[in-house]
């Protein structure tokens, strides 16, 4: 790297070193100018990105007739609910909400499973010597990068013979088995940052390993488990192969799957209709989204930094 | 990756020998009962799979008949297979092509957004939203919408004088969607990006402008090597995630891989052959010659990074 002249100061973030002779306000307005620039060209990009969620959007509220064609406008002067009240009614007898019932009780089933078993194995990996954690810590690590087709057929071949098709049971069984292995090493990141003077004190107060998990760990983790929460709800919740490969009756649909059978069913006869549903099945991710961004991005952010 | 850790361990200054002893073997048994769900799903959700579908890739499995064991015919068989070939041509197309071009984005615009002004956090927000929701049913349902013939992008394009003739129906244009598709997804990394960015100590550049470096020399020189650690783990894990694209394809193509198969994508085809003509020990080798193909590039991956990845002194 190239040498400094400067010795170790705190960087000066804000005030450029502005030309002596320059007087102060033009710099200035030269910094809003930049500014400005930054936002127009930020903005636009914005726009350019948004535009397909907007477009679905302003299409689950228009007519048929304005979706396709020479319609690239957002607006419409026949804005309505038609379409929802179209993909509301559900397919094959089966209604919607059946669909967003199914979806939710998959979603809260991921999200306890995997809350509950991987801080409990995650504990193990980050506060407890026991031989072997370095060879399984590497083993659980190489399950991240492992591509899982390579389990599906089998997989699917024993629940077949359990008679568990069919059933919600192939599709959570994983959840309460840490099989994510992506929130395991997410929490054990986590666990290794927390003080180790921690668990020492409470050891010398003669607490086991339980009540350290259960009464200092735990609600120390919280910033973890919340990330892990959004996360798995919001996987299951998008979740297609899972369901594709288990579930045959339509009752027992999540919202991908019933989205899968409106297409076939429909087949673009009706656009409208058709999007709708797509903003429905889209509705819970983009509320989770709004409400928690933070946590969303900064998880993100530093989970993948920790890699 | 980095290996077991060094934090928790701490070999306690001992008082008596048998204590020690006797809590280290306390700590072994509740290490492994917390370990336990873990481990559980390890053995039987992922390690006994794996060797049945090895096993499996070397019969003729068919869910109905029991397996009868035809040694590599499988996968002999694969390599002159047409609908295989193709699916591999299109997954290799829509990785190499895809993958870089997704981080090129995420890496722009994160040096974009890398400033202290105004509004950062809403630019991240909503350039992260499509990462959240774009392997969803429901965007490839609009993806298709959209992309459709005489649909908006087709509309907006002859607006600028330019006429495709739709995307959808196209075998030559389909490839082009999904790579927008995935694109269009670069909000994920960019966070990543912009984490590491906001770790490149400001001096760093201060120190180069007074040198009279350009933008270009500070990107080469500053920015690239001390953002390489991160540029390798996007790079991995993206490259990895691309082979693996499934439930866009499938919708977009409703299930079949066409226009002209211009959208098999290998996890489609292995879907087909193993969920929908039940060819079992045929889509286990296809899972197997994957999980070959993707432990060699990762390998290949981190033993190049030896020469473009630069850890900071003080391995972290």
């Amino acid at each position: 790297m190239t040498t400094m002249a400067t010795p170790t100061q705190p960087a000066p973030t804000k005030t450029a070193p502005a030309p002596v002779y320059n007087p102060k306000s033009e710099s200035g307005t030269a910094k809003r100018i930049k500014s400005t620039i930054f936002h127009i060209v930020a903005l636009a990009l914005v726009a350019m990105v948004l535009y397909p969620a907007l477009w679905m959007i302003a299409s689950s509220f228009k007519p048929n007739s304005e979706i396709g064609g020479a319609n690239t406008s957002l607006w419409s002067n026949n804005f309505s609910f038609d379409n929802f009240a179209t993909a509301m009614e559900g397919i094959g007898g089966v209604s919607t909400l059946t669909f967003f019932t199914n979806s939710l009780i998959l979603a809260v089933g991921a999200v306890v499973g995997t809350v509950l078993s991987a801080s409990i194995s995650a504990y193990a990996f980050a506060r407890i010597n026991f031989p072997g954690r370095g060879l399984f810590f590497g083993m659980m690590i190489a399950t991240l990068l492992l591509p899982f087709h390579v389990v599906i057929i089998p997989q699917y071949i024993v629940f077949q013979q359990l008679g568990l098709v069919d059933t919600y049971i192939p599709l959570l069984i994983g959840k309460f088995l840490a099989a994510d292995a992506f929130f395991v090493f997410l929490m054990v990141q986590f666990m290794r940052g927390l003080p180790a003077e921690l668990d020492e004190a409470a050891r010398i107060d003669g607490a086991g390993h339980v009540r350290i998990f259960g009464s200092i760990m735990l609600p120390l983790m919280k910033p973890a488990l919340i990330s892990t929460s959004i996360f798995s709800f919001i996987w299951s919740w998008n979740d297609f192969l899972g369901p594709l490969l288990y579930l045959n009756t339509p009752e027992k649909y999540p919202l991908p799957l019933a989205l899968r059978l409106f297409v076939d069913q429909t087949q673009s006869s009706d656009y409208g209709a058709m999007i709708a549903m797509s903003v429905l099945a889209l509705l819970p991710v983009l509320v989770f989204f709004l409400v928690f961004q933070r946590y969303i991005v900064e998880g993100v952010s530093t989970q993948g930094l920790k890699g | 990756m980095t290996q077991s850790p060094t934090l928790s361990r701490r070999s306690a200054s001992a008082p008596a020998q048998p204590r020690k002893s006797r809590r280290r073997g306390a700590d072994a048994r509740a290490g492994y009962t917390f370990l336990l769900p873990w481990l559980l799903g390890f053995i039987a959700l992922t390690v006994g799979p794996m060797i049945s579908s090895l096993y499996l890739s070397f019969t003729n499995y068919n869910l109905f008949d029991a397996p009868k064991w035809i040694g590599f015919d499988n996968y002999v068989s694969l390599f002159q297979d047409e609908r295989f070939l193709q699916s591999v041509g299109v997954t290799m197309q829509y990785v190499v092509f895809g993958t870089p071009l997704k981080l090129a984005a995420a890496l722009a615009i994160a040096m974009l957004l890398n400033s202290k002004r105004k509004g950062q956090g809403f630019y991240r927000s909503a350039f992260y939203a499509p990462s959240l929701i774009g392997a969803s049913v429901s965007i490839a349902i609009v993806w298709k919408a959209m992309f459709g013939d005489s649909g908006p992008v087709d509309q907006g394009l002859s607006f600028f004088g330019i006429n495709l003739g739709g995307w959808v129906g196209n075998p030559n244009m389909t490839m082009g969607m999904m790579i927008l598709l995935t694109v269009w997804q670069f909000g994920a990394p960019m966070v990543i990006f912009l984490a590491g960015l906001k770790q490149i100590p400001a001096d760093l550049y201060e120190a180069a402008s007074m040198d009279g470096a350009g933008p270009v020399r500070k990107f080469m020189n500053i920015t690239w090597p001390m953002l390489s650690p991160v540029i390798f783990f996007n790079l991995l894990m993206e490259t990895i995630h691309a082979f693996q694209i499934f439930a866009s394809a499938y919708i977009i193509s409703n299930g079949e891989g066409g226009p002209a198969g211009s959208t098999l994508f290998y996890t489609l085809y292995l879907y087909l052959r193993g969920f929908s003509d039940f060819r079992m020990g045929y889509a286990s080798a296809m899972a197997w010659l994957l999980v070959i193909v993707v432990g060699i590039i990762t390998l290949i991956f981190f033993k190049t990074s030896k020469s473009w990845v630069h850890y900071s002194g003080d391995s972290k």
